[in-house]
């Protein structure tokens, strides 16, 4: 099998799938072009915690078993632990990725920071920009 | 319900070349190069496929060489037409964008060695014109390849007009015919062909076996060297029980194709007819010329390799251009030299039918598909782009 039984319940039973919209935070990675999309949806509350998540991806079924588990993986958790959710955290939730799908994970750790960093830049709230640096340069990308 | 879709990536193969092949494992074990009866034997079924083949094909039987498939049959045809090129001083080779692999990076790897490669584009449905290469043929132009029929859109090119131009201006002509051979007509000698692949696993055939024609006076470059198997051209014991199935399969598509053909031309029409009324899809390829058991298309806002694995979890085997299965990071190159963006490549589905499918499989296809394609635009950004108008439909 190319992928694990936990990639393949999470492509047929994906996860939080749809939309918030009244969200606090949205962030979206990945093009068109190169065949995967991720978007995501934070509801945050005032303590700072995620309350509800929702997700939309383009892509491959490891696209989407990886936006769903990275939507599970930062449910109910605060924001500073959302920004911690690592691409590797989220494969090895998943048993592991071929090596040729592991951008998918890359794109699912861009996708939930993009989304916190909507919600920064919406809130007002300061942040150093290092923490993004980087998010959606699309590594697969060739142009 | 389970529903084989995908035989233009290889076929089951047919129980009498299955049967002949058992015969020939079981009581013809011996090696066709052996002097002694049981080697004679062998050798006689050997002679017995050739003949059959050659004969299929409108060819001589000293034209026709085994080889492990269609791939090998490429590279050997394209590797001779260089070779004999370079002798002369000619090192320009005219191709085209949609060829297989086989070809392309073969062509690659003459381009390397110092050949020229013209790779000429083709149209919308997937041509290329006889005008097109008789344009492109130099004075040092050594090889003209083109395939026979495309195997992503199954667009059937004018091979018999391209051979007629290849043999007026003296220009070796090579077909690939790997999706072609036992589904559509082809005598060598009336199209002009002067060297044509197949392959036997696409025919109903074993896997790991093909041929190449090569016309009589064309010295062939030799990939494998040793005894002197297939006159000297391709060393290496016969696979005999292989070719024995091959040549059975080939006499079996052949006697049947026009049958064949007619009925899958109309499964086909039917699948295209019914998949079209999803809507922002294209057919691609052409209407017509299009190999009978061939349908593709694309879905607009959806990717392919999730679409093949839902089909898959209800029974359908199918294949797709989307990079993800095509093991690269971009879409099908036959995609995108037909005109389609990235992104609309990447929504493609391929069903290739064969005498297998029935048209209760695909009344199944027709109502599974677009249920599939809606629940992944459901769940796609990019149709949600779409449908709110900030991205514009392409198709």
């Amino acid at each position: 099998m190319l992928y694990s039984e936990k990639v393949m319940d999470h492509f047929q039973n994906p996860r939080n799938v749809g939309k918030i919209d009244d969200a606090d935070g949205v962030g979206e990675v990945g093009n068109a072009k190169c065949g995967d999309i991720m978007r995501m949806y934070l509801k945050i509350d005032d303590n700072g915690i995620i309350t509800d998540v929702k997700f939309n991806t383009f892509g491959c079924g490891s696209a989407i078993a990886t936006s769903s588990m990275a939507t599970e993986m930062i449910k109910g958790k605060s924001v500073d632990e959302a920004l911690t959710l690592s691409n590797k955290a989220v494969v090895e939730a998943l048993d592991g990725l071929p090596a040729h799908k592991i951008h998918c994970s890359v794109l699912a750790e861009e996708a939930v920071k993009a989304a916190v960093k909507d919600y920064y830049d919406k809130k007002g709230i300061a942040y150093d920009e290092e923490l993004f640096k980087g998010i959606d340069s699309c590594e697969s990308c060739h142009d | 319900m389970h529903i084989y879709a995908d035989n233009a990536a290889t076929t089951k193969i047919s129980k009498a070349a299955r049967d002949a092949m058992i015969e020939c494992m079981d009581s013809c074990y011996g090696n066709p190069s052996s002097l002694h009866s049981d080697g004679q034997l062998a050798a006689e079924k050997l002679v017995a496929a050739r003949e059959s083949m050659a004969k299929l094909l409108g060819a001589n039987p000293n034209e026709i060489y085994f080889t492990s498939g269609g791939s090998e049959s490429d590279n050997q045809a394209l590797i001779t037409g260089a070779n004999l090129g370079a002798k002369k001083g000619k090192k320009h080779i005219i191709s085209t964008k949609i060829e297989h692999h086989a070809v392309l990076h073969t062509l690659n790897k003459l381009k390397k060695q110092g050949f020229e490669i013209e790779l000429l584009d083709v149209d919308k449905n997937g041509f290329v014109t006889a005008d097109a290469v008789e344009a492109a043929i130099r004075e040092d132009t050594a090889l003209v390849s083109v395939m026979f029929a495309n195997n992503e859109i199954g667009t059937i090119e004018p091979i018999a007009e391209i051979g007629a131009v290849c043999r007026r201006h003296g220009v070796l002509f090579h077909t690939d015919a790997v999706q072609a051979a036992g589904h559509l007509h082809i005598d060598v000698a009336a199209m002009n062909i002067d060297m044509l692949s197949l392959s036997a696993h696409k025919f109903h055939g074993p896997k790991g076996v093909g041929a190449l024609y090569c016309r009589k006076g064309i010295f062939l470059s030799n990939l494998i060297e040793g005894g002197a198997q297939e006159r000297g051209k391709r060393a290496g014991t016969e696979n005999l029980p292989a070719i024995v199935g091959m040549a059975k399969a080939f006499e079996e598509a052949c006697a049947n194709m026009d049958t064949t053909a007619k009925k899958l031309t109309s499964m086909r029409d039917r699948l295209i007819e019914g998949l079209s009324a999803i809507p922002h899809s294209v057919l691609n390829g052409d209407k017509v010329a299009r190999l009978p058991g061939n349908v593709n298309m694309c879905f607009e806002g959806i990717e392919g390799e999730s679409l093949l694995l839902l089909l898959d979890m209800n029974g359908i085997e199918a294949s797709s251009g989307s990079a993800c299965t095509s093991g690269s990071l971009d879409p099908s190159h036959v995609l995108l030299a037909i005109g389609l963006p990235h992104e609309v490549a990447h929504g493609s589905l391929r069903l290739t039918l064969s005498e297998e499918n029935t048209p209760e499989e695909v009344e199944y296809i027709i109502k599974k598909v677009p249920e599939i394609v809606g629940y992944l635009r459901n769940m796609s950004p990019v149709w949600d782009e779409l449908e709110k108008g900030e991205r514009k439909h392409v198709i």
